[in-house]
């Protein structure tokens, strides 16, 4: 048995195979299930923004190796559809919740590459104003609050923003992104209590990427199917092909619908995989390269351009007009990045309290 | 468990609190009320009683046992602008929420560049002295006030039980408030004052020239109780109410020292690494020439606090010691 492929109680952990759809992920004819577009122009949008996500970090490679960012980098290359998906279903006054593997949903939530960019740079127009860098990217405008580097930390939280938007009556939604390995952590289940107690309205997203930095998940976890233990706190949960964007759309749709139903949290398990390292740290020793390559044959953008292909919704010149476009606003964003100005030293006691300095940057 | 305060026109700390939780919910609608049993059962030191069936299981919201995610919910509630005020039936609890407090409370702000404040209120019990053993019993604020982003009030007396709420709430930022188990059942005239309680200084509890005795919370009535003894053999004690723990009022220190030239520190934390080892390592920083005597320290006895109760009784710090500490500076 390899690592990554718990068989005891998962017959699909293994990647499915391309081309094949797993048959829970899809909402296409059930009732009332609300779908995606699924026009070419929105698949087009999908993929723009599932590219733009990947490019902006094959360049942190580069710029990691290049020593101009630095710190933990936790790169989602291969988890791109989970963000892309997810926010798709989420309108501007919903609020989102991420750890530090979040450059994928920060993008995906409307931060823009020059202020992720600029983050990583650390200077005072990214972001957060150069004080959180890669795993600490948060956007108040956007209702995107962060950015969280301790496992199951944010959970907390999203339970706590849902809590104030019940409270008011209001109709949004919280979206809390978390790896697997928040299960094994305290704070994942006090929290699931606590928002099905309440009946809050939250929309948990477990990121499966089958591993906690080098530990796999059925040797973190004693039991592995992870969407039958959060549905045992009374909460709707299903788990879903991670891969594929239009499936994590779907699922994504009509669990946010359901939560803004008032029947409280929602789950969703989004089998995916992280095709590089935990963190540009990690020299990888845990997986089979067989296994990489074997995921690497569902890669959610080759996925969906394939798919896109066969329908004849996609040629050569469109693809390449798309790459050419986040080309050229990931290379502004580096150069931005590079001439934005450096914090002066006497601004370090700034934002410790609300005191401390001007609110906001 | 009893609610005191039988007296009439007289107010206990804990009908001051609760007085000072009525008046916030009242008087803000954002504002709400969240912990263990602090619904239904009026809390478990009976601070919350009756407010339930005033403002209702919304605002009086009972929590599960989960202190680090109904803490983290309150940091996530005034994220989104609620004002919400969480209370943790004692500090030793709150070690199981101290990720949340630490890592989330109070970095959001500065992670953000200054984009998410946290408007909230912790308020807990800390100490010991009623035999209630180990778990139950610490003194763990000063562990609070080591931690930038955050502010931490130790109220001693029924007026800044009463008082110092409002503008604990009215601070954008995370507020932790220590309320000294021991003082809940204390009882005195209230005066009619609304005026709130600056929270940036330290207070003068009684003035005097010869020794300073600094303390704060449970401390306060024994530090008094010495300076009336100290006061009958001649020795006029100053004391200083810290009621802030973080950030610490310097002036309030150095001026008293300025003038009496002696100091004796009381906290009922352990020494080793307290809030009475930074008073005292500011005294040295900025008085030192001041100083007639070393500065003394009345901490309690460094083991886990023990339930017998003359065990009890000399582990924490009592009158006596406080008298002999004194002796020892002045003499
Ligand atoms: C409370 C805590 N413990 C340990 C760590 C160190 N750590 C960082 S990421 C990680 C693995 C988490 O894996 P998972 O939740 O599956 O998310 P993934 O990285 O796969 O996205 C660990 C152990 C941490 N950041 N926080």
């Amino acid at each position: 048995m390899s690592l990554a492929h718990p068989t005891r109680t998962r017959k699909d952990s293994a990647p499915p195979k391309a081309g094949k759809r797993t048959t829970t992920t899809r909402g296409n004819g059930r009732a009332g299930v609300p779908s995606g577009r699924g026009d070419t122009g929105h698949r087009t949008d999908l993929l723009e923004s599932m590219l733009r996500i990947r490019r902006f970090e094959e360049r942190c490679v580069e710029l990691y190796s290049a020593a101009k960012i630095r710190g933990f980098v936790h790169l989602y290359i291969g988890e791109e559809a989970v963000a892309v998906g997810i926010n798709e279903a989420l309108t501007p006054e919903d609020a989102v919740v991420s750890t530090y593997r979040e450059h994928g949903h920060a993008l995906a939530r409307g931060i823009t590459a020059e202020a992720a960019m600029a983050e990583m740079y650390g200077r005072t127009t990214g972001c957060s104003g150069g004080r959180g860098g890669s795993m600490h990217l948060f956007d108040a405008s956007r209702r995107f609050y962060g950015g969280n580097a301790i496992v199951a930390g944010g959970l907390p939280l999203a339970a706590g923003l849902a809590l104030a938007d019940h409270m008011r009556g209001q109709p949004h939604v919280t979206c809390c992104f978390f790896g697997d390995g928040a299960f094994a952590e305290g704070e994942f289940h006090e929290t699931a209590n606590l928002a099905a107690l309440w009946k809050l309205p939250v929309l948990l997203v477990c990121e499966n990427n089958l591993y906690a930095m080098g530990t796999a998940l059925e040797r973190h976890e004693a039991q592995t199917d992870l969407a039958m233990r959060a549905a045992s706190y009374g909460m709707v949960a299903w788990a879903v092909d991670g891969m594929d964007v239009e499936a994590v759309e779907q699922a994504a749709r009509r669990a946010v619908e359901g939560v803004r139903t008032g029947t409280g949290p929602h789950f969703l398990e989004l089998r995916t995989y992280r095709f590089r390292a935990h963190s540009m740290y990690d020299p990888d020793r845990y997986r089979h390269k067989a296994e990489i390559e074997r995921w690497k044959e569902r890669d959610p953008i080759s996925l969906l351009t394939d798919r896109m292909r066969e329908n004849g919704e996609l040629g050569d010149d469109a693809l390449a007009r798309i790459e050419q476009g986040i080309t050229d606003e990931i290379d502004h964003a580096v150069e931005a990045a590079e001439q934005a100005p450096e914090e002066p030293v006497e601004h370090l006691f700034h934002h410790v309290t609300s005191s401390s300095a001007e609110a906001v940057h | 468990m009893g609610v005191g305060g039988t007296h009439e026109a007289k107010t206990t700390y804990r009908e001051a609190m609760r007085e000072a939780l009525r008046q916030a919910l009242r008087s803000d609608d954002r504002v709400f009320l969240m912990g263990e049993d602090v619904g239904r059962y009026g809390g478990c030191f009976g601070v919350s009683l009756g407010l339930l069936e005033e403002f209702g299981p919304e605002r009086v919201r009972d929590t599960p046992l989960s202190e680090s995610a109904f803490v983290g919910a309150g940091i996530g509630a005034a994220l989104s602008g609620m004002r919400p005020i969480v209370e943790i039936m004692t500090v030793n609890f709150s070690l199981l929420a101290l990720d949340q407090i630490l890592n989330n409370a109070a970095t959001l702000l500065h992670m953000s560049g200054g984009q998410l404040p946290v408007p909230l209120v912790i308020r807990m019990t800390t100490g010991a002295g009623r035999q209630l053993a180990a778990q139950h019993s610490h003194s763990l604020e000063g562990w609070y006030a080591h931690i930038p982003g955050i502010r931490v009030l130790a109220p001693a007396t029924l007026e800044d039980a009463r008082h110092m709420l409002a503008p604990a709430l009215a601070d954008p930022d995370p507020v932790l408030i220590f309320e000294h188990g021991s003082l809940y059942n204390v009882s005195g005239e209230l005066l009619p004052s609304t005026a709130p309680v600056d929270l940036d200084h330290a207070a003068i509890r009684r003035p005097g020239t010869d020794i300073s005795l600094i303390t704060y919370g449970g401390s306060l009535p024994k530090a008094l109780a010495a300076a009336d003894e100290l006061a009958a053999e001649g020795i006029s004690a100053e004391v200083i109410d810290l009621r802030t723990l973080r950030p610490l009022d310097d002036a309030a220190i150095t001026v008293s020292v300025a003038r009496t030239h002696r100091a004796v520190v009381v906290d009922e934390a352990w020494r080793t690494g307290s809030l009475a080892a930074e008073v005292s390592a500011r005294i040295a920083e900025e008085s030192f020439y001041d100083l007639d005597a070393p500065v003394e320290r009345v901490c309690s006895a460094e083991v886990p606090m023990p339930y017998a109760r003359r065990l009890e009784e000399a582990a924490l710090p009592q009158v006596a010691d406080i008298v002999a500490a004194a002796h020892r500076a002045v003499d």
